[in-house]
């Protein structure tokens, strides 16, 4: 046999300037576009003490705004996780005249523009629109109010938990079904007890993913919303608010406080990753 | 439960992959479907199970029609291939599954439910693994989880595909034997499918060969080795030599090959000696001796014709050193087949 190099290289691995290199352009990169406006933001917002930064968040505006956020992320992030379950579900285990159609059409929000997205619905549902009338008949408001906010999260944020499960559910085919079912089992009895378990930590992780878009989200939800202050502004929409008023400690306060709940989800997905290595692939036991 | 096939047929698009099956079983059997892979053994067995529904035909269990009936009214215990344990559950709660799902009445007690997982795997000699996940077994274990899965309903038939599939050698020729002695020990009606027709012979009662979406023979594992109908059994059930050539005056003749076929048609014609129907004789056609193999009691010996035709012989080990450099060997029985 012959003698080792003096430090055995894996086949594919490239020389070490080569690494150095990518991983340096990379981490430049990250630092230009992503930590350092991130880092930008904490800095603008406490520019002027934590006291000035915390009295903006806790304006009654500002204070409208997060529960707006957070009353609309607890409404769309299950509604999706319920219709991505059943989505997946149709879709992976089984077969229908359609199919193709039904993916295509999970898709949809994410080739959309959320502006679009959010005009869509003011077209169904605003004063000119196809319903217009018959909802002020009956005195229901949808655009312009938190209905309208929540509709356009929910279609923004669809395809999230969807996504993440058809190729998981794919992945793992059917036999396990088949032999619940074999021994007696009904459909939503191996639903709940078979599928459902199986693609539980991939759930998680779409149900995070999803989460973060919902309360992030700005486009869609600034058409419908009509920005009224203290009722249907969301916290991106309050910190547009205020930064277009010259406010901008308040408004990078406000910005922070996004930040860190997305910070929190990243945190939270991070540590899934880590105890439950195989989450992308929603192995568990 | 006796089970009887009747002239099912079973198309997937276009492409047929049950053509017109007739099987009867009796109650208590142990029966192969062997056959090469997309033979159609795996639809057999999901249409048995009420996991696949005919195109057309009748599935009777005992008297009772069941060809439309949905697989949880059959009572089958059903073995996957890749054995699709619950990943997520227990050992204990995967042989659980069966009887949890149960409803009012029919459902066993928490107490008979647990003595039912205890009795089911000590019969399959896990003992003491109850409370391990799928993950943490090997491929053989994993093999005697779904087995006693399927077991734990007291199912009218036990259907098994390709149980060994996935398994090396020795967990295989072992799990064989088990197999056998859960079906002695349980007396349930039992099919499996296989590939490998040295299981089916090994293991079976009676042994079904497919071919192309038709069953080619049905018959004792001694009937389908000794007395192959056709071209395509003969090949597929142990080993043999193929000649091609002709029928003349009931002598078949391929080259310098030539052999008694008493009542087959003049014309083009297939035959097969098995490597043990071959022993020596002054007489019979002179081969070169390539190579002598000993395995246990028995050594197989590789020759060529003078025609370069490659034969197979099989002899005693006592018998090997007679097998070498140019010998005579004629076979003590044939099959020969119109082509
Ligand atoms: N769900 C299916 N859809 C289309 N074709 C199938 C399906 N299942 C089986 N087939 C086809 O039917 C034939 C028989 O398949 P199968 O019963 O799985 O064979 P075996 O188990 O003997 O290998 C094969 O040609 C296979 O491609
Ligand atoms: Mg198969």
């Amino acid at each position: 046999m012959a003698a080792q190099p003096a430090r055995a290289r894996h086949p594919t691995e490239d020389p070490a300037w080569v690494k150095v290199l990518v991983i340096g352009l990379v981490a430049l990169f990250l630092g230009l576009v992503l930590i350092l406006p991130l880092a930008a933001v904490f800095a603008e917002a406490l520019r002027k003490g934590v006291d000035v930064a915390l009295a903006a968040i806790t304006t009654s505006d500002a204070l409208a705004a997060i529960k707006l956020t957070l009353i609309t992320a607890a409404i769309a992030v299950p509604f999706n996780a319920a219709f991505g379950l059943c989505a997946a579900w149709a879709i992976a285990k089984h077969d229908f005249p359609g199919k193709a159609l039904l993916i295509t059409l999970i898709d949809l929000p994410f080739s959309v523009s959320p502006v679009v997205a959010g005009l869509i619905y003011v077209l169904v549902f605003g004063l000119q629109g196809w319903f217009g009338e018959s909802l002020i008949d009956h005195d229901i408001k949808i655009i312009f109010a938190v209905p309208g906010i929540v509709l356009a999260t929910i279609f923004v944020t669809f395809p999230f938990i969807a996504r993440e499960l058809i190729p998981l559910m794919q992945e793992q085919g059917v036999s396990e079904e088949e032999a619940a079912v074999s021994m007696g089992a009904s459909g939503l009895y191996t639903f709940w007890r078979v599928t459902a378990p199986n693609v539980r930590w991939g759930l998680l992780y779409g149900v995070l993913l999803c989460n973060a878009r919902a309360m992030g989200e700005f486009g869609a939800v600034s058409v419908v919303s009509g920005h009224i202050r203290g009722l249907t502004n969301t916290m991106p929409l309050h910190v547009e608010i205020l930064y277009n008023e010259y406010d901008f400690v308040a408004a990078f306060s406000v910005a922070a406080l996004l930040c860190l709940l997305a910070v929190v989800t990243l945190v939270l997905k991070s540590v899934l990753e880590i105890v439950q290595p195989d989450v992308k692939r929603g192995g568990g036991h | 439960m006796t089970i009887s096939i009747r002239s099912v047929e079973k198309k997937f698009g276009r492409y047929p992959a049950l053509n017109h099956v007739d099987l009867e079983i009796a109650d208590g059997e142990l029966v192969a479907l062997l056959g090469p892979s997309g033979s159609g053994k795996t639809t057999l067995l999901r249409t048995i199970a009420g996991l696949e529904f005919p195109d057309a035909g009748q599935v009777l269990f005992g008297a009772e029609d069941v060809t439309f009936a949905s697989a949880a009214a059959r009572r089958v215990g059903f073995v996957f291939q890749q054995y699709a344990l619950f990943k997520h559950m227990t050992v204990a709660k995967n042989i659980a599954f069966g009887l949890d799902v149960r409803k009012g009445a029919e459902k066993p007690s928490k107490a008979e439910i647990a003595k039912r997982v205890d009795d089911l795997l000590k019969l399959v000699e896990l003992d003491g693994l109850g409370s391990r996940y799928p993950s943490q077994l090997s491929g053989g274990q994993r093999q005697r989880v779904a087995l006693s899965r399927a077991l734990a309903v007291q199912p009218s038939v036990l259907l098994l595909d390709e149980p060994f599939g996935a398994l090396d050698a020795t967990v295989r020729r072992s799990l064989r034997k088990e197999l056998r002695r859960v079906h002695d020990a349980t007396g349930v009606t039992t099919i499996f499918v296989t590939h490998d027709q040295e299981e089916a012979l090994e293991l079976a009662d009676r042994v079904a060969i497919l071919n192309a979406g038709r069953i080619e023979q049905i018959g004792t594992p001694h009937e389908v080795h000794d007395n192959p109908v056709s071209p395509f059994v003969c090949g597929f059930v142990g080993e043999a030599n193929r000649f091609e050539g002709t029928v003349s005056g009931g002598r078949f003749t391929s080259g310098a090959v030539s052999f008694g076929a008493n009542g087959v048609r003049d014309g083009a014609a297939v035959g097969f000696v098995r490597p043990h129907d071959l022993v020596l004789d002054d007489g019979g056609l002179e081969v070169r001796v390539d190579r002598v193999h000993v395995q246990g009691a028995l050594a197989s010996v590789s020759a060529r014709a003078a025609d370069g035709h490659h034969i197979e012989i099989t002899t005693s080990r006592a018998d090997a050193p007679r097998f070498s450099g140019a010998i005579k060997v004629a076979p003590r029985m044939s099959h020969v087949y119109p082509a």
